[in-house]
């Protein structure tokens, strides 16, 4: 139901995620932003079940910010991505675990942009893009065959609206608009909708 | 044995049979909440080990938990039509009044929509019990914040708070889709210390003839000031019923709407979805009552306008759905505090409009043959200029 994608470039990464709130049968909300931001650098997206999401998510951010205070200065992308991987697996076998599929993107200094495909299962991996949801198998083999390390942000830009022309054409369920981000070394990016949400 | 204990697997089994197998299921339910009534303002984070259990139906590990559910009497499911909006001038908040239980009426004069303190209401959906002692339970947590922090708690905090209350819960039989309907003000020092002192209601009173001067000004007259009703309908904490605070700088709250103060709508669920929006409808109902909203809303409609598309979405959405009918209840929040209007009857309001449907169809037909009559008249003054 719900859609996450993330591409990475040489000194940037893109990520998107759909805007729709659902509950059973009815959107409740079509401008719903799923994207957490952990720091200057850093976005976790997530989604999964209904509650699930924004408990983890926010008890990661805060602890993020946490970590910035107590110390100075903020994690890395892959330190944050391996403390959400502790923390989702560390509940995985409690009486409470979370059914959440994240995306974490983040720009470091020393190396560069990284996005990590994490799952409810809490298995890990670096890729240089990635998706969730159900649209993730209508667009991953768009992103296989027109995918390069060395693309340009407009090239990133036109690879996403391809893979979302696609989820248009073939997906069931009626994603109408997505929230676009782009991190690079100066930070967090908000870039225009698409396509264009409804009024 | 050595990984049984690592994984802390069948852990709590043996603490909690003498709670689980009571032969009324509600009961445990029950006596949980009052497990949290201590000092510490964070003790419902969560409940305590030996009544944590959680029944994750799709979930590898917790297959063999399923056995332990316990039996439903009958299936819990939202019966109800309950709505809130925001426009300009405030929000709305509509209800049914029907109470079911699966084929049954319980009760077909329940109150779905309750206030919590002079600007905020909330529309309830769900288990009837769950949502009366949750509401309780916010009600005193807002009082508390209230008390400490000399200041009441937005829309949005009450949201937030309602839903880190229900998460240990998660997974459990609370059912409860609330839907927070407030005003977030300013407080100025009358306001303030109009809230610490309230007690007794002759105080309540004054304010009352105080600030009537101003809000009729804005009420456009057909919402009815209720005030005197609700006290003795419902017998709670004075501070609750107080339903006009009087604002000294309303004016300035009135025009900086949308940052920190302005009217609010937010949707709390029992599994943890929390939403802020324009238009939320819970309920069986809901979608019939969405249809109706989404065609009619604008944030510029009058007060007028805005109750009368409240009472339209409830009476369409009570004419298709089973579990939705008797009454509609309807709530205006301002930055004075809420109002009820009269509940009516949506009988009469059916009955009202087949009449105007019938009235429709004559004007109609006298309209066609109108028509009809000039088209034939041009007819033969046109047959008579060419011929």
């Amino acid at each position: 139901m719900e859609y996450l994608i993330g591409i990475q470039g040489p000194d940037f990464v893109l990520v998107a995620a759909d805007n729709v709130a659902a509950s059973s049968i009815i959107q409740m909300k079509h401008d719903y932003d799923k994207m957490f931001k952990l720091s200057e650098k850093i976005l976790l997206l997530c989604v999964g079940e209904a509650g699930d999401t924004v408990q983890f998510a926010e008890y990661i951010q805060k602890n993020v910010q946490l970590y910035k205070m107590r110390n100075g200065y903020e994690l890395s992308p892959a330190a944050a991505a391996n403390f959400t991987r502790k923390n989702l697996a560390d509940y995985l076998r409690s009486r409470t675990p979370y059914h959440v599929n994240l995306l974490l993107a983040g720009y470091d200094e020393a190396d560069g942009p990284g996005l990590y495909y994490m799952d409810y299962l809490s298995a890990l991996a670096k890729a240089p893009f990635a998706a969730h949801g159900y649209g993730a198998f209508l667009t991953l083999s768009i992103l296989d065959r027109h995918y390069r390390p060395d693309l340009t942000r407009e090239e990133a830009v036109d690879l996403l609206k391809k893979c979302l022309e696609e989820l248009n054409k073939r997906f069931i369920l009626n994603l109408p608009s997505f929230t676009v981000r782009l991190i690079d070394k100066d930070g967090i990016h908000d870039m225009e909708k698409l396509p264009v949400g409804p009024k | 044995m050595a990984l049984q204990d690592v994984c802390g697997f069948l852990e709590t089994f043996d603490d909690i049979s003498p709670c689980t197998y009571q032969p009324n299921e509600m009961g445990y339910m029950w006596r949980t909440p009052f497990e949290f009534d201590r000092d510490s303002a964070f003790h419902f984070v969560s409940p305590p080990q030996q009544f944590r259990r959680k029944n994750r139906a799709p979930n590898l590990f917790s297959s063999t938990f399923s056995s332990l559910s316990p039996h439903q009497p009958f299936q819990l499911s939202h019966g109800t039509t309950t709505l809130g909006f925001i426009f300009q001038d405030g929000v709305i908040a509509a209800a049914d009044t029907r109470a079911s239980c699966k084929g049954l009426i319980c009760c077909p004069i329940s109150q779905k929509i309750m206030p919590i303190h002079s600007h905020l209401v909330v529309n309830t959906s769900g288990s009837g019990a769950d949502c009366m002692l949750w509401e309780r339970i916010l009600t005193r947590e807002m009082r508390l914040y209230q008390l400490r922090h000399r200041k009441r708690l937005s829309v949005n905090g009450a949201a937030k708070l309602l839903s880190m209350m229900l998460h240990p819960f998660k997974g459990t039989n609370v059912c409860v889709a609330a839907t927070l309907c407030g005003w977030d003000g300013e407080e100025t020092q009358a306001t303030l210390k109009s809230c610490m002192e309230i007690t007794d209601v002759k105080e309540a009173v004054e304010q009352d003839s105080n600030a009537s001067t101003i809000s009729d000004e804005s009420a456009q007259g057909s919402v009815k000031m209720a005030s005197i009703n609700e006290q003795a309908e419902i017998s709670k904490d004075t501070q609750a019923l107080n339903p006009t605070v009087s604002d000294q700088n309303t004016n300035n709250v009135l025009s900086t709407l949308g940052r920190r103060s302005g009217p609010r709508v937010c949707y709390v669920c029992s599994d943890g979805l929390q939403l802020k929006g324009e238009i939320i409808s819970v309920g069986s109902g809901s979608p019939y009552a969405y249809a109706v909203l989404d065609d009619g809303w604008r944030w510029g409609m009058t007060v007028d306008e805005a109750v009368a598309l409240a009472r339209e979405a409830v009476f369409r959405a009570t004419h298709w759905d089973a579990y939705s009918g008797n009454n509609v209840d309807l709530f205006h929040i301002t930055a004075h505090g809420w109002r009820r209007r009269d509940r009516e009857d949506l009988k009469e309001e059916y009955y009202r409009e087949r009449e105007r449907e019938k009235k429709k169809i004559k004007e109609r037909e006298k309209e066609r043959q109108k028509r009809e009559g000039d088209e034939l008249v041009e007819g033969e003054a046109y047959s008579v200029h060419c011929g």
